[in-house]
């Protein structure tokens, strides 16, 4: 790893400079970064989640629980897999991998519009106009990157998409959105540390000044932000945006394709302690043509890659302490329209997830024969998110203060799916 | 319980406020004088906004903020308005003035001068372009938008100042072809042309009904409406109105051929076209007809030969007479310079979401209709209005008004927002390359399409949602840090620094102060000309060095960042 900070110094060197510097106005603007932190004998959570994110809402009646036979069924058949549960013919490297991964096959949600999907599953909270919910990325960071002070670069990442945002955790917990090639853009200011100390200090006066006029929270977040840039321009850590430093052999497996580079960085960045890192296939929102599209496009690219994440996780010891979580904004109707598609349903739908102590090989709930409704117990967005920040050892007693003073409980106060927890 | 909440909350910010060890004397201009606030109120309409709001501040006990400076106030609407801060002539010149109608004189010439018309029309484009394809809308192989005939459309309409409603009626009925240049070129079709083909015109019922109505139609489009009373029913009486517009493809996919909006007959789904009907599935799997029918219910004939009768025409009447049009419009207008709409969201008046102004918003939705739809006399009322002149320096007697802690905006202050990258990208141009020749319309508008394009994001979805990433994050600080724009900001041969070192009249002082002035709009305090001075020594006397830091440190700081 030979990342270049500036002028080619390095981290060490120039915090030093940052530090030294403060001749130029004074100790009271020394900057807030957390330089010398160490973590000492804490009890280290190593844990982390790999959310992978499928915009446009997959067909999961067509990938995680079929219905050979049905009306409904379409025209792919099911195969057995290392776990106990059959899934489509059109994902074989996966069907070797179902004794790591699970699928809950009784979701069932109430928001069938994408954006709305999109904010429900990612919060565990519906749209609401007066207070705007943290998404999983920020919530997961938020817990698990204060456990992590060698942690310089964003503790929630997202490869390819937008993500949702942080809510009312503020600004410094927002996504930072790279694409897949994993080049980040405008890192270099081309002078040298020195300078670059004295442009922060007089920018810290600045800025410090402004935030004193009580104008509101917006002028702080944005000092926040400063800093948590400045601590990413000059970190090491950078190296792990770079996929390009894999073998070519590696870069095969995992696929050479968006998704698959995306899926490639995210085991870097959770190798360097990243706890949160999103990773975005669109392309599900299939109104027509829906067999053709999965079969040829969407299907081979998600089963090569989502297998070669969890193989090589696995291979590396990471896999017990990274919980991989795979979902859109909602399922597509069990009724084929007239377009040979697939339009929105929520009613019952399936994720799957594993990794990270969640137990493997298992299909949770059931659907009825045509795949219009679930049987049983079902499942929301907030069960959903309780059982993977158990998963990762976040307290579900956990509770945050929304701007307005309003209590939330982590994950809306969902239960937990017992079967995955042993 | 929750102002005790924000309270705490409060405390919270003293200390942080405690914790700094020093503090500074701003020397603003002095604030307007309060004869020219009675002046601007001669128009009545800025009388009933200032008395609807002014009843507000009374029911919730809040005072409002003292008056911002003149220059606060003359960033604020050169940002609003025209899309860019003003420059340092500009700001001069508004405090030169000292006449007492002074900030209606500016308003109106920033609205009606010449001078200005192409900067109004390009911010409106932009704004407006934003709304109708998206910030990404025509910039893929798979679209047939063409994004510069939509921009040329809206630059007409919004520099010849056509009536609102004029604007909504051609964009929901035109035909014709997407690229300037063509014989049959119509740039309102761009609106539509990716809208109507999927889905049976999905997208062109749910943008329609957003943008013009405020009515959020398309969660009805699978099932009932979860929060209010709209039924399944009522998507697909509107959609209908779309069954007689086909777009299509001017070539194969990827090639630049112009694409075509027009009129066809609908035969309806059972194949009697003098009743065009069409048939959707309810949840229970229970199958109905739909014709087309107004959300008033109002039912128009059901033929589907558009020379009986054009569906698309009727639609656009229909939405231009509901009283959902103006205030949908008001509502947006309002959010674009006071922060915050009546709602929202902005574009959700739905019965389910109250408005916090409710008189208000229809006071003003019955002015601006009454006013034959003219936006420009709407921003006139609007920026003259007292709750815009107000400081976003917040006090103990209104802090509790913040949106931000989930409150309903109650404009007892001026609420700080970043500026969008378009406005970013305008004011940097103003104040680094004031004077220079920038090319024509459409190479400009070029450059800047390939540099907003670094903030997109697409979500994958049908429906084109997208995202930005220049929205206080990472990236769009690291482009403020290290970016090309920046970088020839602040060091560009022949740019802002070398002209200022190359004028012999200008000492460093007046070098510094010009600095602040362009891109904060004030003067600099003592400690912060002290701090160019220590930055001057840091750099051993290279003014071009020193001057060069300063102007970087001013670009990020968080006071140019923000209309503030």
């Amino acid at each position: 790893m030979n990342y270049r900070t500036p002028n080619g110094m390095s981290r060490r060197h120039f915090m030093r400079h940052m530090a030294g510097a403060s001749a130029l106005t004074g100790s009271a603007l020394a900057m807030g970064h957390t330089l010398t932190t160490h973590a000492g004998e804490l009890a280290r959570n190593r844990k982390s989640a790999i959310l992978l994110w499928m915009g446009g809402g997959p067909s999961t009646i067509d990938i995680w629980d079929l219905k050979p036979g049905s009306a409904t069924g379409g025209p792919f058949k099911p195969i057995a897999t290392a776990g106990d549960m059959q899934i489509s013919e059109h994902m074989p490297m996966m069907a070797k991998n179902m004794d790591k991964m699970s699928v809950v096959r009784s979701m069932s949600t109430r928001e069938a519009d994408h954006m709305r999907g999109r904010y429900y599953m990612h919060t565990g909270y519906v749209p609401n106009p007066n207070v705007t919910h943290p998404s999983y990325g920020s919530v997961i960071a938020h817990e698990l990157a204060a456990q992590r002070p060698e942690l310089e670069i964003p503790p929630f990442v997202s490869v390819g998409g937008g993500s949702e945002g942080p809510g009312f955790l503020g600004m410094a917990w927002a996504p930072f959105s790279v694409n897949s090639s994993g080049q980040v853009r405008n890192l270099d200011m081309g002078i040298t540390p020195d300078r670059l100390t004295q442009r922060m200090q007089a920018l810290k006066l600045l800025e410090t000044e402004f935030i004193s006029q009580d104008r509101g929270i917006s002028a702080m977040e944005h000092a926040k932000v400063l800093d948590k840039t400045l601590n990413l321009m000059t970190s090491k850590q950078m190296a792990a945006f770079k996929v390009a430093q894999e073998s070519e052999e590696v870069k095969e497996r995992y696929g050479q394709n968006n998704f698959g580079r995306g899926c490639l960085m995210a085991r870097r960045l959770v190798e360097v302690g990243v706890p949160f890192v999103e990773v975005n296939l669109g392309g599900w929102d299939n109104h027509q043509n829906i067999f053709t599209t999965l079969q040829n496009q969407r299907l081979p690219t998600l089963d090569q890659a989502m297998s070669a994440l969890i193989e090589d996780l696995e291979q590396r010891g990471l896999l017990e302490d990274t919980a991989i979580i795979w979902m859109g904004e909602f399922g597509r109707t069990p009724r084929i329209n007239g377009n040979t598609g697939r339009d929105h349903w929520a009613r019952s739908w399936s994720v799957a997830v594993g990794g990270g102590g969640l137990n493997g090989g298992l299909a949770i709930g059931k659907t009825n024969e045509d795949g219009t409704r679930v049987e049983g117990q079902s499942y929301t967005s907030e069960d959903l998110m309780a059982t993977v920040c158990q998963s990762l050892g976040i307290s579900l007693e956990t509770t945050f203060t929304s701007r307005s003073g309003r209590p939330m409980k982590i994950a809306n106060s969902g239960k937990m799916i017992k079967e995955l927890i042993s | 319980m929750v102002i005790e909440n924000q309270k705490v909350l409060l405390a919270r910010s003293l200390c942080f406020l405690g914790a700094c060890a020093f503090s500074i004397c701003l020397n603003f201009s002095s604030p307007s004088t309060s004869t020219a606030q009675s002046e601007d109120s001669r128009l009545s309409q800025v009388e009933q906004i200032n008395k609807y709001i002014r009843q507000t501040w009374s029911d919730y006990d809040l005072k409002p903020s003292a008056e911002a400076s003149d220059n606060e106030w003359c960033r604020r609407v050169y940002l609003d308005i025209i899309g860019r801060i003003p420059s340092v002539d500009e700001l001069k010149a508004f405090s030169a003035d000292k006449s007492a109608d002074k900030n209606r004189a500016l308003v109106e010439t920033l609205l009606y001068d010449d001078a200005y018309t192409e900067e109004f029309a390009r911010n409106w484009t932009t704004l407006w372009t934003n709304l109708l394809i998206g910030r990404t809308g025509g910039m893929d192989n798979n679209s047939m938008i063409n994004r510069s005939g939509m921009q040329k459309y809206l630059r007409d309409t919004f520099a010849r100042n056509k009536p609102y409603d004029k604007m909504a009626h051609e964009l929901l009925t035109a035909s014709g072809k997407t690229t300037p240049g063509e014989d049959d070129f119509n740039g309102a079709v761009n609106f539509l042309i990716d809208k109507v083909n999927e889905e049976n015109a999905a997208l062109a019922t749910a943008a329609s009904s957003r943008l013009f109505l405020g009515l959020q139609v398309q969660c009805t489009q699978c099932h009932n409406h979860p929060f209010n009373d709209w039924k399944q029913q009522k998507y697909w009486e509107m959609n209908a109105f779309f069954r007689q517009v086909r777009a299509f493809p001017g070539g194969m996919r990827g090639s630049n051929a112009a694409a075509e909006l027009a009129d066809q007959d609908f035969r309806g789904e059972s194949g009697n076209i003098d009743e065009a009907d069409l048939f959707f599935e309810l949840r229970n799997g229970l199958i109905k007809v739909a014709y087309p029918v107004f959300v008033d219910g109002s039912q128009i004939d059901r033929s589907g030969y558009v020379n009986v009768v054009n569906r698309r025409k009727i639609l656009a009447d229909k939405m231009i007479e509901s009283p959902y049009f103006s205030k949908a419009a008001v509502n947006r207008i309002w959010a674009h310079f006071m922060g915050y709409g009546f709602t929202n969201p902005v574009d959700d008046l739905g019965p389910h979401n109250i408005a916090t102004h409710p008189e208000l918003l229809d006071y003003l939705g019955q002015e601006f209709r009454s006013n034959r739809f003219d936006i420009r006399k709407l921003i006139s009322w609007i920026t003259l209005s007292e709750p815009y002149s107000l400081s976003s320096r917040r006090t103990k007697n209104n802090e509790s008004d913040d949106p931000l802690l989930g409150e309903p905006p109650k404009f007892s202050h001026f609420y700080l927002r970043q500026m969008r990258a378009e406005e970013l990208y305008e004011s940097l141009i103003v104040a680094t390359r004031a004077g220079e020749s920038r090319g024509n319309y459409e190479q400009q508008e070029a450059l800047k399409s390939t540099w907003l394009g670094q903030f997109a994001q697409a979500f994958g979805t049908d429906e084109g949602d997208e995202t930005t990433t220049f929205n206080g994050t990472i990236p769009q600080v690291l482009m403020m840090f290290n970016g090309d724009l920046i970088k020839q900001a602040t060091s560009a041969k022949g740019g802002l620094i070398d002209r200022l070192i190359a004028n012999p009249k200008l000492d460093n002082k007046d070098r510094i102060d010009f600095l602040f002035m362009s891109g904060l709009g004030r003067k600099p305090s003592r400690d912060e000309t002290s701090l160019a001075k220590q930055l001057y020594q840091a750099r051993a006397g290279d003014t071009r060095e020193a001057l060069t830091d300063l102007w970087w440190v001013i670009l990020n700081s968080n006071e140019f960042i923000f209309n503030h």
